[in-house]
């Protein structure tokens, strides 16, 4: 379902490449705001389109994108600028916020520029959780375990 | 004074009329070295020590009391700078850390912002503080500023009938608010401000706020915020919770939120608001706390430079004294 209002958001921009007057009159400007605690990767910044993964699944967002309210889970963020090139973070969880002045907040507990993660400690770390989940004694360890060990699936996923 | 003055005439009449049988030309510069010296001549020939007991009369400090000041101000003054010194490192790094805190944190209000999100007045009845102080002292009025302003808080918010509790981040905050308005602390957090707050000490803080039960309608963050060096202002953030941001009518224009999202949501964005909050005190507290070293500092500076003075005046006194205890003993043969 994601998937599908993804498409139908791209297929409109397909249709349009030719005519100018849709890009001065249309969409407004996407200002992007993408943070960590600890870091700040943009600042309201205009950029052309950002994947993001959340609860609900991975979805796109452009600019004018319906005004919504997500949770991340662990993933990948892919940011695409406007002159085409595209970065590629590790989110651990967050929110990601769509204003209906086509602003986007996407807050980050942790992250990390995918080039920064070391694909073997991920595999390691995550056979230690995956051992661990056996001996997890009450629900709020095996909660942590679980969540260790999506975190590490989704690094390993992203990184091959 | 006065008193003394009698005893001054009778041995000196004046001192500009030097006694005729001293040799040196004596310079008595004030009336107090010469109270002294006659303090001491009048109690060589009597029996009895005597001591002006009238009101106004101070006895004169010793070179001992001097010194001994002069020793423990200067010692002072060296902790005081190095309180400053260990102050500016800290306020260096949490400026630093501060920068990229204040855009995750306006980014986390931003909805409630563009959203205009406000509680209803009317409904709201139960309210809740977060004051956000530390727990060490010596940084100006940091503290008493959020006290003041929790304090005025709850005295509008209990005029107006509706139930405050206070969360106090910070033992300061606790130590001041609680003989008078202990009946309103929900809970008390220790240990802030020893190392500069992370995410994790907020979210603890989150966590237990929500784990206590109490279900607010609305609620603000009152913290020192960040503004200069020499300046910081005692600010307030909004606190909503879960039902007034989802029966907020603005809410409509989100699409696609159930309510497991919109709490998982309300969660994440307390803490973040928690965490600029903590970041933005500890930043404020650092450069107050600077600035009050410094300023001790330089109070000791000007007392040492004042006591040097009376020092060393004393110490001419002393050894004018005893210049003339020789000599008249000397003359007296």
């Amino acid at each position: 379902m994601m998937a599908a209002r993804f498409l139908r958001r791209a297929l409109p921009a397909l249709r349009q490449v030719r005519s100018y007057a849709e890009v001065a009159t249309g969409s407004p400007q996407m200002s992007f705001t993408f943070a960590s605690p600890t870091q700040v990767f943009f600042k309201e910044a205009s950029v052309k389109q950002v994947d993001v993964p959340t609860l609900t699944g991975a979805f796109g967002i452009l600019p004018a994108h319906v005004p919504t309210l997500q949770v991340l889970r662990p993933g990948v963020v892919t940011v695409f600028n406007d002159d085409g090139s595209s970065a590629k973070y590790f989110v651990s969880s967050g929110s990601v916020t769509i204003n209906a002045d086509s602003s986007v907040q996407l807050l980050a507990e942790e992250a990390v520029p995918l080039d920064q993660l070391d694909v073997a400690a991920a595999k390691a770390n995550l056979e230690k959780a995956q051992s661990e989940l056996a001996g997890a004694a009450d629900e709020a360890a095996r909660a942590e375990v679980q969540i260790s060990i999506e975190a590490n699936e989704a690094i390993v996923k992203a990184l091959e | 004074m006065s008193g003394m003055k009698l005893i001054l005439l009778t041995f000196f009449p004046s001192p500009k009329a030097a006694p005729v049988h001293f040799d040196l030309t004596l310079r008595l510069r004030s009336p107090a070295c010469l109270t002294f010296i006659a303090v001491r001549m009048f109690a060589r020939t009597s029996a009895l020590v005597f001591s002006p007991q009238c009101g106004q009369v101070r006895n004169m400090a010793t070179l001992k009391d001097i010194t001994i000041r002069l020793k423990s101000i200067k010692n002072i003054q060296k902790i005081t700078k190095s309180m400053k010194m260990v102050a500016a490192a800290k306020y260096a790094r949490a400026e630093r850390q501060l920068k990229p805190a204040r855009v995750y944190g306006t980014g986390a209000l931003a909805l409630y912002e563009k959203a205009d999100i406000k509680a209803p007045e009317e409904k709201a009845a139960k309210h809740l503080i977060v004051g956000v102080t530390s727990d060490r002292g010596l940084c100006g009025a940091i503290h008493s500023n959020v006290a003041k302003t929790i304090k005025s808080e709850i005295a509008n918010l209990t005029g107006a009938g509706k139930e405050v509790m206070v969360i106090n981040v910070g033992d300061k905050l606790r130590g001041l608010l609680y003989r008078t308005h202990g009946n309103h602390i929900l809970l008390n957090c220790k240990e802030v401000g020893r190392k500069p707050p992370n995410f994790g000490d907020a979210s603890i803080i989150a966590a237990e706020l929500l784990n206590s039960g109490y279900e607010f309608d609305q609620g603000s963050i009152i913290f020192n915020r960040f503004r200069s060096v020499i300046s910081y202002k005692t600010d307030r953030k909004p606190v909503f919770s879960i039902d007034t941001v989802a029966s907020s009518e603005n809410m409509g224009i989100y699409d696609d939120i159930d309510a497991d999202v919109l709490r998982n949501y309300q969660e994440f964005a307390l803490v973040n608001v928690i965490y600029l909050a903590l970041k933005e005190s500890s930043t404020s507290e650092q450069s107050a706390r600077m600035t009050a070293m410094d300023s001790a500092s330089k109070n000791a500076s000007e007392m040492i430079d004042k006591l040097t003075l009376t020092f060393n005046r004393t110490r001419q006194a002393v050894i004018t004294k005893e210049l003339i205890e020789i000599i008249s003993g000397a003359a007296a043969l």
